[in-house]
């Protein structure tokens, strides 16, 4: 199958769905790949780059989406001015179109690609299982945005982050909080930590914490109980008490840090708020907000989506596009997304794809086909985080121990002592001897041998094995006998207990010269 | 020499057992106590031999060419190769009790030492004698080829096989009062033989009726028949110096069979009555359910995995026996340990196919044995563990043995190996273990597959680290 890639139209986006490394892959699993002359350009990859890797390089967009039969996109589909024309309506039936379509904001666009009688899967929409991890687009581009989010926050931070101390005066290190520790604030908090800065976070989920720390950050916490983990991984909304005591403890915290990074979300919600007008106040001039929700109306109110502005001597930095600011790294990593997902579409490696409902991942993605609208799917079942500790293992079967009773030694006791009084009054008093020796032997060989360390049980059988030979000296008492057949059966067996005491020895031996300490 | 004198020998020679078997306690007084063993033993001899009147040299010469055969055995054998060899050694004893069983029935004077009820308890011994010894011969036999895989590890379960065995041990019952009545008689030959055949028949059926992994139980098992028959000879030539070695060796052995009985949670009659999960088959259906995906990992990054790990755990099985992997196991520790890494080993008793089976490897290997430790020792310490890896194991790391009482291993202690921070198995393939039986192990969200034969795999660990 043909795969076509076309140049983002969305303004400022320098993304690609492919890059050349990952064509190659695509390439090598059967697929043929047309790249729009251009389109590798915002992320630094040339045409000569895509030639190189196998993929045909088409002038236009229209040649990609009419040759194509599965189109990759990063952007969601929207008007195409140079073909004048609705990215839509440039589908025809039975093609496969793979990028961000967000569906839950968009259900006219999933009813226009009904009718095309296409099929579309949504990154976005990839169940957010174990499974699924190295598909998942928005894991990779949170990553990237979280970094991101960091560095710009640095530009408009007119400090240094790291503290030091030199010989033109002491500099404090810079104090950020980080709002959200999803994947993109983990990555913030990993790249303001790496920077020096004084980092705390927080989130409503309190299994997070533990990553948090991970990453030696300080995890704000509330003294309120109320778990916010929704399904998926994701938060859900809290309870008014709840938010009450979240604003004051950012409100406190607003007084003290130099740089906020939000990044809290609910899927499918606007975006909370959480940091109030009085408290963008607060902060100390030149401190920098970085609104990671801003496209979603923003966790702070002041900011504007694609911006940044200076309120009350504070930097609100609403980008929207921090993903494309980092173009290369992003292109690569979607790039891999798509390919993973490809790969696990194309059992056979022969360049086809099948959309098999009955796949978890394949199902979740799939928000349109045959005509048909297919999104929400089914719930998926698994949530990243461990869910709650209802599967108590269950305890071994032994435990209820019984009590010892007194009857069952009892009987054995009664039923032995007969046992040996009825052998006594039968057996003639030499016997009893050779028994009561035996008996006697049997108990010493049970308490010497619960001595034995587990470590040297084989030893221990190599040489009860060698002294058990001592059957030996039946054989020596029997080969002086007159009866030749006799001497030569007690021959043999001297031959063959001989073998096992020498044997029996030397092993245990080699074996016991190798325990060192 | 006097009867006064061959008996005190005979009793230093017990004390020396004695000695012996008490040295195996720990791993310095160990060597002692063989040296203890070959001391008693050549007492033994050497007072026994001093009363041989005639045929001398044959004596010698069957000592001497069975010494040699036993000590080139001994130096060649491979480390892996113990379970067999301790099979085999077992087989010669239980021969032994069976030949001198029969060279003691032929001998004419035994008619003039005997009468009435004397006479037919020392037929009785006899019988039992060569009885025991004609088992422990034919079951170490098939122990031996099943070890050394001359013979297939699976069970072989015949039809009504309960029933035949108990037809067995009848038709042995009734050979016995046969025998007894026709030996006063002056013959008995003839029942004896067939008891004979019936005994090793027995001992065939019994071990072929048992699979791989329960080995231990076997091995253990026939060790202690071996010492059962030494006693009943040393009854039947009324010789205290083997009652005494042959109860010995018979309770040490009783002793391991439980220790191994105990660590599967198996019963022991279930064990020898053969079959593992015959009586609760079909009860497990529920665990075939989805079990979800296994995570695998290459060689290099199992080995940033433990570069990055403070404590870990190995857990060896009969896998790093196959694989002849205990000396790359041993390089990997060391090098491990150079990078301030604790390493320690957790031993299940079961691991491997004979008692210590996994101790004796990694001793081979060099590796030091006081950070090898038992799974009670251990199986407290693994919340702390950074890095657990499984070698080759599988059954003894199951968590369905406590979790599902269904399970055929449920009630089983394993190694609690998930419940550290991450676990590396490594494995030829997804087949399931001995008990047949799927390991929820390999689904748990913080274990890691390595799949491939051990030893490959490890060297490729080891270059990497």
């Amino acid at each position: 199958m043909k795969i076509g890639i076309p140049k983002e139209i969305h303004d400022g986006e320098k993304r690609v769905a492919t890059t050349p490394d990952v064509a190659k892959q695509l390439i090598k699993l059967g697929f043929e790949v047309l790249v729009e002359s251009g389109a590798g350009e915002g992320s630094s990859f040339s045409d000569a780059a895509y030639t190189d890797a196998g993929v045909t390089v088409a002038e236009g967009a229209k040649a990609i989406w009419d040759d194509s039969d599965i189109i990759l996109k990063v952007r969601s589909l929207e008007f195409n001015s140079s073909l004048n024309s609705e990215e839509v309506d440039l589908l025809r039936e039975k093609q496969v179109i793979i990028t961000f379509l967000a569906p839950a904001q968009n259900p006219d666009l999933l009813k226009k690609l009904a009718e095309k009688k296409v099929t579309a899967l949504s990154m976005d929409s990839v169940p957010r299982i174990s499974r699924a991890q190295k598909m998942d687009a928005l894991s990779s581009m949170g990553n990237i945005a979280g970094y991101r989010a960091v560095v710009e926050a640095a530009q408009h931070f007119g400090r240094f982050f790291t503290g030091q101390i030199t010989a033109a005066g002491k500099i404090p290190p810079a104090k950020v909080m980080v709002i959200g520790a999803g994947v993109a604030g983990l990555a913030a908090i990993g790249a303001a930590k790496s920077m020096g800065a004084i980092v705390r976070a927080f989130d409503t989920r309190p299994e997070v914490k533990e990553q948090v720390e991970s990453m030696n950050a300080e995890f704000l916490e509330l003294d309120f109980e109320e778990e916010g983990s929704g399904t998926g991984g994701y938060a859900k909304v809290m309870s008014k008490e709840f938010i009450e005591a979240e604003m004051a403890l950012f409100a406190e915290q607003a007084k003290e840090v130099d740089i906020i990074i939000t990044t809290a979300l609910i899927p499918g919600k606007p975006a909370p708020e959480l940091i109030k007008e009085e408290m963008v106040v607060s902060m100390k001039d030149g401190s920098v907000i970085v609104d990671l929700a801003a496209e979603q109306g923003g966790n702070c109110k002041l900011s504007e989506a694609g911006v940044v502005k200076k309120v009350h001597g504070v930097s609100i930095i609403g980008y929207t596009d921090l993903p494309s600011r980092l173009a290369a790294q992003s292109s690569q990593l979607y790039g891999t997304n798509l390919r993973h997902l490809l790969t696990d579409m194309c059992k056979d490696k022969d360049g086809n794809i099948t959309v098999d409902m009955e796949d978890e991942v394949v199902r979740g993605a799939t928000v349109v086909k045959d005509g048909e609208v297919t999104w929400p799917p089914p719930a998926p079942k698994l949530s990243a985080a461990p869910p709650k500790p209802l599967e108590k293992p269950v305890e071994p079967a032994e435990v209820v121990e019984e009590k010892p009773s007194w009857f069952g030694p009892l009987v054995t006791f009664i039923v032995g002592g007969l046992a040996l009084l009825g052998l006594g009054s039968v057996a003639p008093a030499s016997f009893m001897a050779h028994f009561t020796v035996f008996v006697l032997a049997c108990f010493v060989g049970y308490m010497v041998i619960w001595n034995v360390t587990a470590a040297l049980h084989t030893p221990l059988m190599s040489v009860t094995n060698a002294i058990s030979s001592i059957i030996v000296i039946g054989a020596i008492l029997q080969i002086s006998s007159e009866d030749s057949l006799i001497m030569w059966i007690a021959g043999f067996a001297v031959t063959i207990t001989a073998i096992n005491i020498t044997g029996g020895f030397a092993v245990t031996r080699r074996m016991l010269e190798m325990f060192r300490r | 020499m006097s009867p006064g004198i061959i008996t005190a020998s005979y009793v230093g020679a017990t004390i020396l057992f004695i000695l012996a078997l008490g040295g195996l306690s720990h791993q310095e007084t160990s060597r002692r106590g063989n040296i203890f063993g070959i001391t008693g033993m050549a007492i033994a001899l050497i007072v026994t031999i001093a009363g041989v009147t005639s045929n001398i040299e044959i004596l010698i010469g069957g000592l001497v060419i069975g010494a040699s055969i036993g000590l080139i055995l001994a130096k060649r054998v491979q480390m892996t190769e113990m379970p067999e060899l301790v099979a085999i050694l077992h087989s010669l004893v239980g021969l032994a009790a069976v030949l001198v069983g029969f060279a003691n029935f032929m001998d004419p004077a035994r008619l003039e030492h005997y009468a009435g009820v004397e006479l037919t308890i020392h037929d009785i011994e006899t019988y039992l004698g060569i009885l025991i010894g004609a088992i422990t011969f034919s079951g170490s036999v098939i122990a031996f080829g099943k070890l050394s895989g001359k013979i297939g590890g699976n069970p072989m379960l015949l039809p009504a096989r309960h029933w035949l065995n108990l037809g067995l041990l009848i038709a042995s019952i009734w050979y016995c009062v046969q025998f007894v009545e026709q030996s006063a008689a002056g013959s008995g030959m003839l029942p004896l033989l067939v008891m004979t055949a019936i005994a090793l028949l027995f001992g065939i059926h019994m071990v072929m009726a048992i699979g791989g992994a329960d080995m231990p139980v076997v091995i253990s098992m026939l060790n202690s028949y071996s010492g059962w028959a030494a006693a009943a000879t040393g009854f039947m030539l009324n010789n205290d110096l083997l009652i005494v070695t042959g109860a010995l060796v018979g309770s040490s052995g009783a002793i391991l069979s439980y220790i191994m009985c105990r660590a599967m949670n198996r019963k022991f009659l279930a064990v020898i009555a053969g079959g593992f999960g015959t009586t609760t088959g079909g009860s497990s259906a529920g665990s075939d359910a989805e079990q979800g995906e296994v995570i695998a990992l290459e060689a290099p990054e199992v080995a940033s995995l433990l570069n990055e790990a403070k404590e870990v755990m190995i857990i060896p099985g009969y896998g790093m026996a196959v694989a002849q992997a205990q000396h790359i196991v041993c390089e990997l520790t060391k090098a491990l340990k150079k990078k301030k890494v604790n390493v320690r080993f957790g031993i299940h008793p079961v691991a491997g196919r004979m008692p210590g089976h996994m101790n004796v490897l990694l001793a081979e290997a060099k590796v030091p044995y006081d950070i090898v430790y038992e799974m009670d020792e251990i199986n407290d310490d693994f919340p702390n563990i950074d890095v657990s890896m499984v070698i080759g194991a599988n059954d003894i790391v199951n968590p369905s043995a406590l979790t599902d009482p269904n399970s055929p291993i449920a009630g089983m202690p394993v190694l609690e190996c998930w419940k550290g921070t991450t676990t590396i198995v490594l494995k030829r393939s997804m087949a399931t273990g001995y008990a047949g039986v799927q390991n929820p192990l390999f689904f748990e969200e913080n274990t890691r597959m390595l799949f491939g034969d051990a030893k490959t795999s490890l060297d490729t660990v080891f270059k990497n680290l």
